[in-house]
C-alpha cells in the first residue's frame, strides 16, 4: 500500500475540479432562474450526449484523417439495438450486448 | 422502470447500469495496476475523482510524469460535459435544499444523469433526492469496489476483454438513448432522430480535428444548438 505525494496531490486537484464541475451548476440553478432558450437548449442534452458517447465507441480516431470503424462494437450494437426495440429493458439490452460481444470475440469476427 | 421515487425504486432502477460500472471499473483497476498505481491509489482516485474516462487519462498522465496543473486542466476538459448534465438535472431540484443539491451533484455521472432523464418520463417530470441519492450512492460504491477488484486481479487477468464486459457501457448508452427517445413526449420522434443523425455526422467530422472527449463536448453543444434553433417558436 503505497501512496506517493505526487499522486495524492494529483488526485486532490483533479477531484476538486471535477467536484466543482458537478456541483456549481446546482448551486447557480438554485439561485437563478434559467432563461427559456437555455432550458430549451438543455432539453436536448440527454439525446445528444448519449448519441455522442455511443458513437465515440463505434469510431476509431485517426487524428488528421477520417475515423475508422470499430467493427466489434458496431456488430455487437445491432443485437443490443434490436433488444432495445423488442424489450425496452435496460437490463436485457446490457446482457444481450455483453453476450453478443463475447461471441464476436470468441469467433474472431470484426 | 415505474413512477415510484422511493429508495427501493432507486435500487431497482440503478441495477442494469451497474454492469457498466463493473465492466469499466474492472478494466480501470487492471489498467491502474499495470500502470504501477497501488491499490490504495486506485481506490482514492475512484473515490476522489469518480469519473471513468478522466481516470484513464489521469493514469496515463501520471505514468508519463506530467505536471499536476496539466492533469487538472485535462480532467476539467474531459469532464466539462458534467456542467451541461448538472445544469440540466439541477432544474428539477430547485425546491430541494442546497445540501441535497450538492449531494446529488457530487455523485452525478453520465449514467445516473441518463437514468434520471429516463425516469422523468415515468413520473410526470418529477425527481426526488431519495431516489437520486440511492442510485448515485450505489453506483459510487460499486464503481470504487470494481476498480479495487480490477486492481487486485490485474496480475491474473491478461485479457479482460475476452468476456465482453467492456461492451456493457456501450450497450447501456444504446439502451438509455433508446428509452430517452421513445419516452420523451415533449419532442416528436422524427425530430429527435434527425438530431441523433446530426450528432453522429458531427462526431465523425470532429474526430478528425480533436480528441474524443472534446468531440463529445462539441457535438453535444452543437446538437443542442441545432435542436434549439429548429424548435424555436
Amino acid at each position: 500500500m503505497t501512496l506517493s505525494s505526487y499522486v495524492l496531490w494529483t488526485l486532490i486537484g483533479c477531484g476538486l475540479i471535477t467536484w466543482l464541475s458537478r456541483i456549481l451548476p446546482f448551486v447557480l440553478v438554485k439561485h437563478f432562474r434559467l432563461p427559456d432558450w437555455l432550458v430549451n437548449f438543455l432539453s436536448f442534452v440527454p439525446i445528444t450526449i448519449m448519441t455522442a458517447l455511443f458513437v465515440e465507441n463505434l469510431l476509431v480516431p485517426h487524428p488528421g484523417h477520417l475515423p475508422g470503424i470499430d467493427w466489434q462494437n458496431t456488430l455487437a450494437s445491432l443485437p443490443a439495438i434490436l433488444t432495445a426495440v423488442l424489450t425496452k429493458s435496460l437490463l436485457a439490452i446490457v446482457i444481450v450486448g455483453v453476450a453478443a460481444m463475447a461471441v464476436i470475440r470468441l469467433m474472431g469476427w470484426g | 422502470m415505474n413512477g415510484d421515487l422511493t429508495t427501493r425504486s432507486g435500487l431497482h432502477d440503478v441495477l442494469p447500469t451497474l454492469f457498466g460500472y463493473i465492466g469499466v471499473g474492472l478494466a480501470f483497476g487492471i489498467v491502474g495496476q499495470t500502470s504501477h498505481l497501488s491499490i490504495l491509489e486506485i481506490l482514492l482516485m475512484s473515490l476522489l475523482v469518480y469519473a471513468g474516462s478522466a481516470q484513464f487519462v489521469i493514469t496515463s498522465m501520471i505514468l508519463a510524469g506530467s505536471p499536476i496543473p496539466a492533469m487538472i486542466l485535462s480532467t476539467f476538459l474531459v469532464n466539462a460535459r458534467m456542467i451541461l448534465m448538472s445544469t440540466t438535472i439541477a432544474q428539477f431540484f430547485r425546491k430541494s435544499s442546497l445540501r441535497q443539491n450538492i449531494a446529488i451533484g457530487t455523485l452525478l455521472t453520465d449514467e445516473t444523469f441518463a437514468l434520471g432523464m429516463s425516469k422523468l418520463n415515468f413520473t410526470n417530470g418529477q425527481l426526488k433526492p431519495t431516489w437520486f441519492n440511492t442510485a448515485n450512492i450505489v453506483a459510487y460504491l460499486v464503481w470504487a469496489l470494481s476498480t479495487v477488484i480490477g486492481g487486485l486481479l490485474g496480475n491474473l487477468i491478461t485479457n479482460p476483454k475476452a468476456f465482453g464486459f467492456d461492451f456493457a457501457l456501450v450497450a447501456m448508452f444504446i439502451g438509455l438513448l433508446y428509452l430517452q427517445i421513445i419516452g420523451d413526449r415533449q419532442k416528436k420522434i422524427g425530430l429527435q432522430l434527425w438530431i441523433v443523425l446530426a450528432v453522429i455526422i458531427m462526431m465523425y467530422g470532429l474526430l478528425i480535428v480533436m480528441s474524443a472527449n472534446m468531440a463529445i463536448l462539441c457535438a453535444t453543444i452543437l446538437g443542442c444548438l441545432l435542436g434549439m434553433v429548429v424548435t424555436k417558436k
